[in-house]
């Protein structure tokens, strides 16, 4: 088990003959199940082509038609990816990955507000994410594969290489991962902290969680409502931008503390209150996960 | 991106929003004409930069005659602006703002702004105006009404003028005050902003609804569609080392501290940040290389952090993924061989062909300690720099 991907998922890549969107296509491909999971890819206009040896096709819907996708994941340039998302929408898959960074948020809350409205099932990472990977299984991203290993535990994070650093120490003392979640950076997105939480919670492969926040926003305050009252598993947990200064957007987007709101502190100080093992230290992220664990 | 004052009125005044009449200016002289061609006996002299706070610092003053139009705009224009958000070395002004006078009867606050929760534009109304928002978010919250906007639907009327009633305008002017929200939702949506702050929003005299002030910040992503407002961008109002990086495609932010820090990715290098002060360090900068940065990108980003006479070392992290460690070597050694590294350099790195790339920096004569974990690296630094 693990959560949203498995060697059994079926992908396309949309914007497949892009230069990113070819070179990470060979990447997964080459990771695990890849040739069994990376079936169609999708440029509009460019029907007939072949990339790698995965077919492209002018449309999702012919992908999931020809080819039995479920699950997509985006590469397009940000001025097209959220009309990307919503052609995955409309087929109706059950996953949308978007890896793209830069795209208006103007763009992202019509897009999200749309699947709102249609009542849509589709569940989507990102945009500005790394991607998810099942180690030993499927990964759909760009995280680099060999540095994961499988086993129980889930990852989740906003950021890209602070996920890695987690996996890397999580694999060099020899706890694997369930599944790594990257829900990106950006201020309006898909899934958040805590819909990765509620799924890693009822895994049942999954025994616990390394949970990497960074300042901006609420996301993080929330889910330490919700493990407070819900969550059976020990959580371990690390926010970055304790010494990033109010007002300035640190890199990502969404990483901003504004208005006094979505300090590093406020995240922390919520998180121990839940129960989760706070480090403050990055270089310990798996070793206070092999603490929590012990302290059950 | 920031606006200035005048041209955020500007961006208002395209979409129906009423502001007093102003004339932006670059000399004293075109001062006292804007005022002239204004007319009337009562202007406001307004400092432009990008800051707020303004008025608790001097660059705002209300001038009754030429005579004191001119001392005013003499005084302002030049100075050093030192407000609660310049930070002590203040900001320099270089343009003023000559505004017709108004008839305050009532002083109101709006903001818009992106709602990550609902995933909705929220205006903010408060009847606190004037004040610092976050202070009456910290007091009184109750003082602040929230409109969710529905994105397909647009601002809902009838909410917009219950709204306007209760944040203190007038009966015969509330439905101006709905016109005014209106005004101010398109121009955020239309601009691409990621906030719009009218504070003060005012009242006149005679019952009109007008914004006395306007702070806008335009989401950078999605400048490509408003050409408008990038030929709005005052460089001289930016950090000098934050614009060349961003001209490599680099993510920099200047901090107070004295340690440089190179990382890959927004997230790491916030924790990147945190570690080294932890360590007891300072952070010089926030630093993202991105990606898939290369050699001419990492030669550029030493320049930055170089350029910043504050720095006494840096700390490279580095997690390659797609991004190899040999590469970045390389990129590395090159850097410091170029710009002649004079200060002590730490250097981690971390994933694909990381013992290709620690034995670049090893075999190299570039004067460098390497480390494995962040927090070793850190240490080394911190240590480093103390000596």
């Amino acid at each position: 088990m693990s959560i949203l991907i498995n060697k059994d998922t079926r992908i396309v890549t949309q914007g497949i003959t892009g230069n990113t969107g070819e070179f990470h296509t060979t990447q997964c491909l080459d990771y695990a199940f890849g040739k069994d999971c990376f079936v169609a890819g999708v440029t509009p206009g460019k029907e007939g082509q072949s990339v790698q040896g995965v077919p492209v096709l002018n449309t999702v819907a012919q992908a999931k038609e020809q080819h039995g996708v479920n699950a997509s994941v985006i590469y397009v340039p940000p001025r097209f990816a959220a009309a990307a998302i919503d052609e995955a929408v409309d087929a109706e898959l059950d996953l949308v990955i978007c890896i793209t960074e830069g795209i208006p948020v103007a763009d992202m809350i019509k897009t999200r507000d749309r699947m709102r409205k249609m009542g849509s099932k589709t569940v989507l990472v990102g945009p500005n994410c790394p991607g998810v990977i099942t180690p030993e299984e499927v990964k759909i991203g760009i995280m680099p594969g060999y540095i994961h290993k499988k086993g129980g535990i889930g990852v989740v994070s906003r950021s890209g290489t602070l996920t890695y650093e987690a996996v890397h120490q999580l694999t060099q003392l020899g706890m694997g991962q369930s599944t790594c979640v990257g829900i990106g950076g950006d201020p309006v997105n898909g899934m958040k902290h805590l819909d990765v939480l509620k799924m890693f919670n009822e895994d049942p492969e999954t025994e616990a969680v390394v949970m990497c926040g960074e300042i901006g926003g609420t996301d993080e305050e929330e889910c330490a409502a919700w493990i407070k009252e819900n969550m059976t598993k020990p959580v371990a947990g690390f926010i970055a931008g304790v010494t990033a200064p109010p007002g300035k957007r640190m890199g990502h987007a969404g990483a901003i503390i504004s208005g006094g709101q979505g300090t590093a502190q406020s995240k922390i100080d919520a998180l121990r209150d839940a129960g989760v093992h706070v480090t403050v230290n990055p270089s310990e992220m798996g070793s206070t996960l092999k603490a929590a664990i012990a302290a059950g | 991106m920031n606006v200035h004052e005048y041209q955020g009125k500007e961006i208002l005044r395209k979409y129906g929003v009423t502001t007093p009449r102003g004339i932006a200016c670059f000399s004293v002289d075109e001062a006292v004409a804007a005022a002239a061609e204004l007319g009337g006996s009562v202007w406001v002299v307004k400092a432009q930069i990008h800051a707020g706070g303004r008025g608790k610092g001097g660059g705002v003053k209300v001038a009754t005659s030429p005579e004191q139009l001119r001392e005013y705009a003499d005084a302002i224009l030049g100075m050093q602006l030192v407000t609660p958000q310049t930070g002590p070395e203040g900001k320099k002004v270089n343009r003023l703002y000559i505004e017709e006078g108004a008839d305050i009867a009532d002083e109101l606050y709006i903001g818009a702004l992106v709602d990550r929760e609902t995933q909705k534009v929220v205006l903010m109304c408060s009847s606190e105006g004037g004040m610092d928002i976050e202070e009456v978010a910290e007091a009184t919250p109750e003082k602040i009404l929230k409109i969710y906007v529905d994105p397909t639907e647009g601002l809902n009327r009838d909410e917009a003028k219950d709204v306007c009633s209760k944040i203190g305008i007038p009966a015969v002017a509330v439905d101006e005050g709905a016109d005014f929200l209106e005004g101010l939702y398109q121009a955020f949506v239309g601009s691409d902003a990621s906030l719009a702050e009218i504070n003060p929003l005012v009242v006149t005299g005679d019952n009109r609804v007008i914004a006395l002030d306007a702070k806008f910040n335009i989401d950078s992503n999605a400048l490509y569609r408003q050409p408008e407002i990038v030929a709005f961008r005052d460089l001289t109002e930016e950090d000098a080392n934050e614009i060349e990086a961003s001209k490599w495609g680099l993510s920099y932010i200047s901090l107070d501290g004295n340690i440089g820090c190179l990382v890959n990715g927004a997230g790491l290098a916030m924790a990147t940040m945190d570690i080294i002060q932890l360590y007891g360090g300072e952070p010089a900068n926030f630093l993202d290389v991105g990606g898939g940065a290369n050699k001419e990108q990492v030669t550029e980003a030493f320049k930055i952090m170089l350029a910043n006479p504050k720095v006494e070392g840096i700390l490279v992290n580095i997690f390659g993924g797609i991004m190899q460690c040999d590469v970045i070597a390389q990129g590395i050694v090159a850097a410091a061989q170029e710009v002649g590294l004079s200060v002590p350099l730490v250097v981690r790195l971390e994933g694909t062909n990381v013992e290709k790339g620690r034995a670049i920096l090893d075999e190299s004569d570039v004067k460098l300690q390497t480390a494995t974990t962040m927090a070793d690296a850190a240490e080394k630094i911190a240590a480093a720099v103390k000596a």
